[in-house]
C-alpha cells in the first residue's frame, strides 16, 4: 500500500522502499562505529594503566572517538529520523543552526581551560600540572 | 535527496502549500527537538568548561567499572556498552514501526512499537542499577579535614580524586576518628575471617586497615556528582517520557485510531523524539565514558 499524506497541502512524499533493507544496514553500522568506540576507549584505558601515557596519542584517540560519534549522529538524523527524505530546505533549517555548536564548544572549552591556567597560575603553581596515574582497583573495597 | 517536485509558476505564498512540502506537526516536532538539542548542548558543555577548568577529574574507567552480578569484577566500559545497544536496538525497531505504519500495517506497527517500550524500559532499569550502584558505592577517601571516610558517590561527595600515597594513607589514618576508622575497617572482607569491628581499639582497627592493602584517594571534585546525575537524570526523564508517549502511541495504535486516520504520521512524529534521546544518549556516553 503506497504511503497516504496527511494533508492535501502535501504535495510529495519521500520514496519509501518496501524494504526494511537500509534500516538493518544503518543498524549495522551503528553498532560498528559502536563497537569501534568501544575498542578506543579501552586502548585509552589501558594507556592510562600503563607508566606514561603519552598525551598527544591520547587526545588523538579522542579525536577519533569525537569523528565517530558525529558519523553516529549523521546516520541517526539522516536514516532513522528520514531527515535524509526532506526538502533541502528543511535539511538546511536543522543543519544550520546546529553549526553554532563548533564555536559554542570551543569557546567553552578555552574559557575552561583559561580558568585552569589562570587559577594555577594564581596559586602559584605551574599552569597544567601532569596528571599522576590513577589508583588501582581497590583490593577488598565494597562497591 | 529527494528534492521537491515544484510545477511550473508555483507561487508558494499563494497558499495551499505547506512549507518545506512537509506537515505542521512533524516541522514543529524538529524545531522542539532543536531547542532540547540546545539545551542538553549546554548542560554538556557546561560540564566539559568544569572538567577542563580543574586539574583533576575522575577517570571514567575507575567509577564507572560495575557490571550487574558480576561482583566486584572490574569491567570497564561493559555495561554502558549494554545500554548504548539496548538504546541503539530500541531505536531500530522504532524505525520498524514507521515503515510498517508507511505500509498501513497495524499489527506491524503494533509488535515494534512493543519491542520499543521494552527496550527503553530495559534502559531506564539499567540505568537505575547504576545510579544505585554509585549512589551506595563504598569508597575510601580522604576529607578536607585530614581524616579518611568512607565515601559513596553523590551530588555532595565524590570519592574519586587523586590517589593517596601510603605514607599519607597513614598519617591521616592516625587523625581518623574511631567511628570512621570503624566504617572502613566494615568495608573489608577477608576471606574465611570474621572481624568485630566494634571490639576493636583504634590501633587495631589502624593496623587491620594498613594490612588490607587498600588503598584511599583524595576527595575529588563535587562537581563529578552534580553533572553525571543531573545530566543523565534529565536524559533519563526524556527516556521516562518517551516510553509513556510510545505506549500512548501503542494504545491508539490497538484502537484504530491511526486506521481511521488514515496515515501513521503520528507514529513518525514519536518516533523523531525517541531518535532523538538515542542521539543525547549516544553523545552523553561519549562525554561521560569515553573520553
Amino acid at each position: 500500500m503506497s504511503a497516504q499524506v496527511s494533508s492535501p497541502e502535501i504535495t510529495f512524499q519521500p520514496e519509501h522502499s518496501g524494504s526494511t533493507k537500509k534500516i538493518w544496514r544503518t543498524f549495522w553500522v551503528l553498532s560498528f562505529l559502536t563497537i569501534i568506540e568501544l575498542v578506543i576507549g579501552l586502548v585509552i584505558y589501558n594507556m592510562h594503566k600503563g607508566a606514561a601515557p603519552n598525551h598527544t596519542l591520547v587526545l588523538a584517540f579522542k579525536g577519533m572517538v569525537c569523528i565517530l560519534t558525529l558519523a553516529k549522529a549523521y546516520y541517526i538524523v539522516s536514516v532513522f529520523m528520514h531527515l535524509g527524505d526532506e526538502v533541502r530546505n528543511l535539511i538546511m533549517t536543522i543543519v544550520v543552526p546546529l553549526c553554532l555548536f563548533i564555536w559554542f564548544i570551543a569557546a567553552f572549552l578555552w574559557d575552561g581551560n583559561s580558568w585552569k591556567i589562570l587559577r594555577n597560575r594564581y596559586n602559584g603553581k605551574p599552569a597544567t600540572i601532569e596528571k599522576v596515574a590513577p589508583a588501582a582497583v581497590e583490593k577488598g573495597a565494597k562497591d | 535527496m529527494s528534492t521537491a517536485a515544484v510545477q511550473q509558476g508555483t507561487k508558494w505564498w499563494s497558499g495551499g502549500k505547506s512549507p518545506f512540502n512537509a506537515s505542521y506537526g512533524k516541522v514543529m516536532m524538529w524545531y522542539f527537538l532543536m531547542s532540547d538539542a540546545f539545551t542538553f548542548g549546554a548542560f554538556l558543555i557546561s560540564y566539559g568548561t568544569i572538567r577542563f577548568s580543574v586539574n583533576e577529574w575522575a577517570d571514567p574507567n575507575m567509577v564507572f567499572n560495575a557490571f550487574p552480578f558480576a561482583g566486584h569484577a572490574n569491567l570497564p566500559l561493559a555495561f554502558v556498552s549494554l545500554m548504548t545497544f539496548i538504546l541503539i536496538a530500541s531505536s531500530v525497531t522504532m524505525v520498524l514501526a514507521v515503515h510498517e505504519g508507511h505500509n498501513m500495517n497495524r499489527k506491524g506497527v503494533e509488535k515494534y512499537m512493543l519491542w520499543t517500550i521494552i527496550g527503553g524500559i530495559a534502559f531506564l532499569s539499567c540505568q537505575a542499577w547504576e545510579w544505585t550502584h554509585l549512589l551506595t558505592g563504598e569508597h575510601i577517601a580522604m576529607l578536607g579535614d585530614g581524616t579518611l571516610s568512607v565515601l559513596p558517590t553523590t551530588v555532595k561527595s565524590n570519592p574519586f580524586g587523586t590517589p593517596l600515597g601510603h605514607e599519607a594513607m597513614i598519617a591521616a589514618l592516625q587523625n581518623t576518628p574511631k567511628e570512621q576508622l570503624a566504617s572502613i575497617a566494615a568495608t573489608i572482607h577477608v576471606a574465611g575471617e570474621t572481624h568485630n569491628v566494634a571490639a576493636m581499639s583504634n590501633g587495631e582497627l589502624i593496623k587491620f586497615i594498613e594490612a588490607s592493602g587498600i588503598h584511599a584517594n583524595n576527595a575529588g571534585p563535587i562537581a563529578f556528582g552534580g553533572y553525571f546525575f543531573g545530566i543523565t537524570g534529565f536524559h533519563g526523564f526524556h527516556v521516562l517520557s518517551g516510553v509513556v508517549i510510545n505506549i500512548i502511541m501503542y494504545i491508539k495504535t490497538k484502537m484504530q485510531h491511526f486506521d481511521q486516520r488514515g496515515h501513521y504520521e503520528m507514529i513518525e512524529k514519536a518516533g523523531l523524539y525517541w531518535h532523538f534521546v538515542d542521539l543525547v544518549w549516544v553523545f552523553v556516553f561519549l562525554c561521560f565514558y569515553l573520553i
